[in-house]
């Protein structure tokens, strides 16, 4: 929008250019240009776990330590479904067959770093740190789940779609205007790049040079509606093209992949050079949120293929291979992994439920008038 | 009446609003490094109103910078702004250009400091141009105040001189939650008065009894104070007192001096320029009927815009906007009722 109302009279006239060339606003003199982003996705790890260069792999811990975050959400994922089927869970939404695609990008970070999840980024959130039992706390609607810890920079997961995009931009922009290096990473769907805050966000990260990382999760779906019905774009990472940022796309069920593309996207971040897209090719297995029946719009057969590029068996296969893991360790792994699970769910069953008046709490610094007397008001309903 | 908090200068200067509220945002530069400002048009050109004229110049383009331009992502951005610590302070060209910011306004700004505990809050201002009564083009005479203060989480302020301007806006920018900061274009430049130099504030949450009376309250605020000013002056010269409240905060809203002054004269008058349904001249209309039915001699009424877009037509926009002879109307009325 424009102003149309008129200035103060004391603005310059405008002086035409001689006519020379089409005047244009070249920003390539402070920005590089960057390759659009091709269409086959980046991978190292090919689905039977074999590595196309074994010498661009990360380190062998970093491989096993990767491989471990993947199985710890796989475990909340699946408890979670438990724990929602008993009533001890609320409506969650699953992320299995995206745990490259969330500890992969998420591992890149810092807990000096930003991250703001979508609500379907448990997987990324546990990854930065969140502890487990907050995070229970959060889908059994509880505010303890809103307690996010001191030590991170982990916002609670985000309900409203892409709205949280520019407040990413903001968080990397006040770090870099504090001089820090630290960077904002924040999550969307296929279905969330699609709104106007996704392409603004992009667009003022862009122009402001804000060190921010844009998680693309195109897992297929948005609810009922396939990609193909969400847009006309193939190539999601190719958004960047039109804001002068680098776009990729890489193989969201590899983690190796995941974790080098965006390792190096926050190493440039890092380094002044701005923001990246980064568009991750996955694919929502399960179904929207433990509420969903998606028998109504996709059938066994759209998922079948999807189940055999799964994340997990790929590295696992890879490890094994290597001998960076065996049977009995990764049997170990599984059980300690079940053990800090059930520390945690005991942990969150002892968060003692609110009282009414809280409600009230955390409005405004110090409470208005208004919500003085309204707090005396929810006293006298609940008999205190 | 005016709350002034920590001394003002001993100097002054006068000043037009917009010069006022220039100054203020300069010593909040000035005493603040972690306070930015950001929005269309207010970096290098001063603002179109020139309220952020100079400020680039003398704090440099990191901390007075224009955005591009997309006002939800102004917003959006400024909320990462404040997540992240620094004071940011946003200007919305016009506040009839503030819709696509809504969704920023209604889903995240007034919930942060909720939804994490008070972990993060937001110390940030948006300050807009609004109303009208100066013949601007369509879309620029909006008074959305009613939207803004329906929203859980923010605060809102309305000046109407100069003096209040700057207070309130250094208040605004110091307070730790969100504040809007709306001003009323038809004030910028129309009046000037002596406002004293240096820091001070004006408490939020406190009206002004802009002149005292025993018969009628006018409650209001923003533009239409002057407007209300003169109905009131005309109403004495026929020996009817009207006490004009400037409520100044519309969140919070400062009841207890307008309850203060209901009791006294039992008549009420509530003036906006906003259209009619749902306005915030309702809800103080609301709150006087539930807590002063006992006092009231007269129906409370309400002098507002009607319930259509704001016309942008020169001939008769002055029909949509009330002025001395409808507010003086409607003192009359409930004189005589």
């Amino acid at each position: 929008m424009t102003d149309l109302a008129s200035a103060p009279t004391n603005s310059a006239p405008t002086t035409s250019a001689p006519q020379t060339a089409l005047p244009t606003a070249d920003s390539s003199a402070d920005f590089p240009r960057h390759a659009p982003a091709t269409d086959i996705p980046f991978q190292l790890l090919a689905p039977d776990g074999n590595a196309h260069d074994p010498a661009a792999l990360p380190d062998p811990q970093t491989r096993l330590s990767l491989y471990r975050h993947m199985r710890r959400i796989r475990h909340f994922d699946e408890r979670g479904w438990v724990l929602y089927r008993t009533g001890r869970l609320g409506v969650f939404p699953p992320f299995k067959g995206m745990e490259a695609s969330q500890v992969g990008t998420a591992a890149a970070l810092t807990s000096d770093d930003w991250l703001f999840p979508t609500y379907r980024d448990t997987g990324a959130a546990l990854t930065l740190g969140l502890p487990i039992a907050r995070t229970l706390a959060y889908w059994r609607t509880s505010p303890h789940g809103w307690h996010m810890p001191e030590h991170l920079k982990v916002l609670p997961f985000y309900i409203p779609i892409a709205t949280q995009y520019p407040h990413a931009v903001g968080a990397a922009l006040a770090e870099q205007r504090k001089g820090t290096n630290n960077v904002a990473m924040a999550y969307i769907g296929d279905g969330g790049s699609s709104e106007g805050d996704f392409h603004e966000a992009l667009n003022f990260a862009g122009a402001l040079n804000a060190p921010c990382i844009f998680i693309l999760q195109n897992n297929g779906w948005a609810i009922s509606v396939p990609t193909r019905t969400q847009t006309r774009a193939v190539n999601l990472a190719r958004r960047a093209d039109g804001y002068g940022i680098p776009g990729v796309r890489v193989d969201g069920n590899d983690v190796l992949a995941t974790y080098q593309v965006t390792a190096e996207a926050v190493a440039r971040a890092r380094a002044g050079e701005g923001p990246t897209l980064i568009e991750t090719v996955t694919y929502r297995i399960a179904a929207h949120t433990v509420a969903d029946d998606p028998t109504r719009y996709r059938t066994d057969a759209d998922t079948a293929g999807w189940a055999e590029k799964d994340p997990i068996t790929r590295l696992r296969l890879h490890l094994l291979a290597e001998g960076i893991l065996t049977e009995e360790s990764d049997a170990a792994l599984l059980k300690e992994i079940a053990e800090e699970f059930e520390a945690a769910l005991n942990e969150a069953d002892t968060y003692p439920e609110p009282e009414p008046a809280e409600i009230l709490d955390h409005v405004f610094a110090e409470p208005t008038p208004q919500l003085v007397a309204q707090r005396a008001e929810i006293l006298r309903e609940v008999g205190e | 009446m005016t709350a002034l908090q920590s001394p003002p200068s001993q100097t002054s200067t006068t000043r037009t609003m917009v010069a006022a509220i220039n100054d203020a945002l300069a010593i909040a530069l000035e005493r603040d490094p972690t306070t930015y400002l950001f929005g269309e048009d207010v970096g290098v050109m001063g603002g179109v109103f020139r309220a952020s004229d100079g400020l680039q110049a003398r704090f440099g383009t990191e901390r007075v910078f224009d955005t591009p331009l997309a006002e939800a992502s102004i917003v959006g951005m400024g909320i990462g702004m404040g997540l992240a610590g620094l004071r940011p302070i946003a200007e919305i060209q016009f506040a009839g250009f503030m819709y696509p910011a809504l969704d920023q306004i209604l889903s995240h700004l007034g919930r942060y400091r909720h939804r994490t505990r008070s972990r993060y809050h937001l110390p940030m201002v948006i300050r807009a141009p609004y109303g009208g009564g100066v013949h601007t083009p369509e879309q620029h005479a909006d008074s959305p105040e009613a939207i803004l203060a329906h929203v859980p989480g923010v605060k809102v302020v309305i000046p109407s001189t100069p003096t209040d301007a700057k207070g309130l806006l250094l208040a605004a920018i110091e307070d730790p939650d969100p504040v809007f900061f709306l001003e009323a274009i038809k004030l910028y430049r129309s009046t000037k008065e002596s406002v004293p130099d240096g820091h001070y504030t004006i408490p939020l949450g406190k009206a002004r009894v802009v002149t005292e009376g025993d018969d009628v309250t006018v409650i209001t605020y923003g533009g239409m104070v002057e407007v209300s000013v003169k109905a009131a002056e005309a109403a004495r010269a026929h020996g009817i007192g009207v006490e004009v409240i400037d409520l100044r905060t519309l969140v919070p809203m400062d009841l207890e001096t307008v309850l203060h002054s209901v009791a006294k004269t039992g008549r009420a008058v509530v003036v906006t320029e906003a259209p009619r349904t749902g306005g915030f001249h309702s809800e103080i209309s609301a709150n006087i009927a539930e807590h002063a039915i006992d006092s009231l001699r007269a129906p409370i009424l309400r002098v507002t815009g009607y319930d259509a877009p704001y016309p942008p037509f020169t001939a008769i926009e002055d029909v949509y906007r009330p002025n001395p002879v409808r507010v003086a109307r409607a003192i009359r009325t409930v004189m005589g009722y």
